[in-house]
């Protein structure tokens, strides 16, 4: 794992020092709100309903033990006992005070973490897939290369006052577990006649207005990634709307000028200043790359992991879904569901922290990673172990087998945290995995993705979700209106909205009606969710979501 | 045409603890909803919120919210500043448990 240099720790030692001094300036009255605003969203401090939160990164998902327990201490030293991980890898405090905030960063920053640039029109925290270095099916671990950007990102003196937020994610393989095509620039690495480089994708985005991403290159060799990126974010930052909040992210960019046009222009800037970079970030990027080496796996027997599975119908099941291939064919990836029924998706109390933390240390090199999709992994778990991690998963109330399932939901705050929300997200999200595990049929239903927006912003992904649920004030009341049909991966597509939004008692039926509607729409248990609603189109599920419309069409 | 006045809370949040707040009819400002200040008047609301704009060592983001007259004092209209009176729905947190 990556661990901070001088230079790293000074700055982030220097960041806490100046907002310290900041919150003690807005405190005594010295700085006015409109003051202290851009400083504390700087530095991932918000003020949302209830309380202030504090957003904090991980980079590229990628934590260790030690700093899994950091977070645990800061959540019940300045929390409430928990934390929420987020869609883009962050962990969201919701309670902190004002005057602790300085307080929760020194801690942060004592195990090499901050809130650096987690808010504001910058570079914010660059994602990955949370399988990498990890996952059998990679061209290469994706990050270092995040780690190189996220060096080059932080306090980039151009790049400060973009005229939007600026997000970046990178992944190693052609499966897309990172979504980098609603990102502002998505990155795969790919392998070109022996040689290591990247497609590039620009212009996705979700919120009001969600587009996927277009190709701008199809190979960019590994030792330019920099200069294009800076050549990206430079064009953008000239072309970008400033006018106009709604029109000011890069995807909207690229729709108005068109691709060819950003291309030619980020070439031509391109060509301009990749004679800056004299190879100083090659170096750097090899010096990363060996902090990320993949730990020493063990060899040996996994016979107890075969007796479990044959023995045990509940491992068995724990198995099947919260497992995946390994590269090395004696390990296996474990995802910690922090999905358990009724429970609110990504929140994990501080005890559950530590047990994970504890857990890593023992059996998979003390290494922890945070997923999009709101789950924690533990990338390297030799076969043999898996007995003994899940039984500890299961008497923390982490057991649950349902990782790609119904309940396996992304939901973001929502009215119940957020000071933009139109509605609620999270009881619906409880109230669904409720029902699904009353009916005991998730596992029949297979994989399906369902994802809940409190409002147009799209933090909760609704836009790529199979089924996709966004939550709106229509007169005073919360109503919630479905899209099907959307997708995350590297087959992206925006999911189509099927007609009038559902009140909060109506969208749980609704969704059940949908399920149900699916098993006995497939032509098979393999087809999916996703490849019925492509192979049929809206209307079944139109008919299943409305079924009194369709009885008066029929009448 | 411009909507009619519908009686009015001053809210905000304290800046410390970051509380949801209510303006009261002493001036001061309480953590209960019922404790507001209920205007009916549209320039007397206005009046009130500049004022309380200006005390930003005390508070941040004051704004005008609907509320109605109740039984015990204005209650909230929209589900959004219930909420905000309550707490989140999901743990018993917030006003809800330490009021
Ligand atoms: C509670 C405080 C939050 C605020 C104020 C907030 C604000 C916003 C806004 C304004 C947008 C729309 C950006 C645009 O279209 O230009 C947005 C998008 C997004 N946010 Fe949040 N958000 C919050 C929480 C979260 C959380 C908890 C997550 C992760 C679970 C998250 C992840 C995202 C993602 C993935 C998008 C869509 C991708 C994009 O187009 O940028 N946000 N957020
Ligand atoms: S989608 Fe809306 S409600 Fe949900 S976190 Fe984002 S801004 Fe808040």
């Amino acid at each position: 794992m990556y661990t901070y240099t001088d230079f790293d720790e000074a700055f982030v030692r220097s960041r806490v020092a100046q907002f310290r001094a900041q919150v003690e300036r807005r405190i005594d009255g010295s700085l006015t709100e409109d003051e202290f605003k851009p400083l504390r969203l700087m530095n991932g401090l918000y003020l949302q309903l209830h309380a202030y939160m504090l957003r904090v990164a991980i980079p590229y998902g990628t934590i260790s033990a030690r700093q899994m327990r950091q977070l645990a201490f800061i959540a019940d030293t300045w929390d409430k006992g928990y934390g929420h991980f987020t869609t883009r890898q962050n962990i969201q405090y919701n309670w902190p005070a004002l005057k602790d905030v300085p307080d929760m960063l020194e801690a942060l920053a004592d195990v090499q973490m901050h809130a650096i640039q987690t808010s504001g029109n910058t570079i914010r925290n660059v994602t990955s897939d949370h399988f990498a270095g990890a996952a059998g099916d990679e061209e290469a671990d994706p990050r270092p290369y995040a780690e190189l950007l996220r060096q080059w990102s932080t306090d980039h003196p151009e790049f400060q006052f973009l005229p939007r937020k600026f997000k970046i994610a990178v992944t190693g393989a052609e499966a897309d577990r990172a979504v980098i095509r609603s990102h502002d620039i998505g990155l795969q690495l790919v392998e070109k006649e022996g040689q290591l480089g990247f497609k590039v994708i620009i212009g996705g985005g979700l919120g009001r207005t969600p587009m996927i991403g277009k190709v701008v290159r199809d190979f960019l060799p590994e030792a330019d990634l920099l200069p294009y990126c800076e050549a990206i974010v430079h064009v953008y930052n000239t072309l970008g709307r400033r006018d106009n909040k709604y029109k000011a992210r890069i995807k909207i960019t690229v729709h108005e000028n068109g691709i060819d046009t950003m291309r030619e222009l980020i070439e031509a800037r391109f060509k301009e200043i990749r004679p800056e970079f004299t190879g100083v970030d090659q170096e750097l990027l090899a010096g990363i790359k060996a902090q990320f080496a993949t730990p020493p796996l063990r060899k040996g027997d996994v016979a107890a992991y075969e007796a479990a599975y044959q023995m045990d119908p509940v491992f068995r099941a724990w198995a099947d879904t919260n497992l995946t291939a390994h590269r090395d064919a004696d390990h296996a990836i474990v995802t910690i569901s922090i999905k358990a029924h009724g429970k609110t998706p990504g929140d994990a109390t501080s005890d559950q922290m530590r047990l994970m933390a504890d857990l890593a240390e023992e059996y998979a090199h003390g290494e922890l990673r945070i997923s999009h999709e709101q789950n924690v992994i533990l990338p390297h778990v030799h076969k043999g172990d898996l007995p003994a991690i899940h039984a500890a998963l299961k008497a923390a109330g982490l057991g649950t087998a349902n990782i790609g399932l119904a309940s396996d939901i992304i939901a973001c705050p929502g009215m119940d945290y957020c000071a933009l929300a139109t509605a609620r997200s999270i009881p619906i999200a409880q109230e669904i995995a409720t029902r699904v595990d009353e009916l005991k049929i998730e596992h029949e239903v297979g994989e399906l993705k369902i994802k809940i927006s409190g409002c147009i912003n799209a933090c909760g992904h609704h836009h790529v979700g199979h089924i996709g649920i966004l939550g709106l004030d229509r007169a005073g009341v919360e109503n919630y209106q479905v899209t099907l049909g959307g997708d995350h991966t590297e087959t992206a597509a925006i999911g189509t909205r099927m007609g009038p939004g559902f009140s909060a008692e109506e969208i749980v039926p609704a969704i059940e009606r949908l399920m149900l509607a699916y098993l006995d729409l497939r032509d098979a248990p393999q087809e999916t969710f996703l490849q019925t609603f492509r192979r049929l189109g809206d209307a079944p599920f139109k008919a299943a979501l409305y079924p009194e419309s369709e009885a008066r069409n029929a009448a | 045409m411009p909507k009619p006045f519908t009686p009015k809370i001053v809210t905000a949040n304290a800046l410390i603890e970051g509380d949801v707040i209510y303006l009261t009819n002493n001036g001061e400002w309480s953590r209960r909803h019922e404790d507001a200040r209920l205007f009916n008047d549209e320039e007397a609301a206005n009046a009130a919120l500049a004022a309380a704009a200006l005390q930003a060592g005390e508070i941040v983001g004051a704004y005008l919210a609907d509320a109605a007259q109740g039984t015990k004092g204005p209650q909230p209209t929209h589900f959004r500043e219930r909420f905000r009176a309550t707490g989140p729905s999901n743990y018993a947190h917030g006003k809800q448990v330490e009021l």
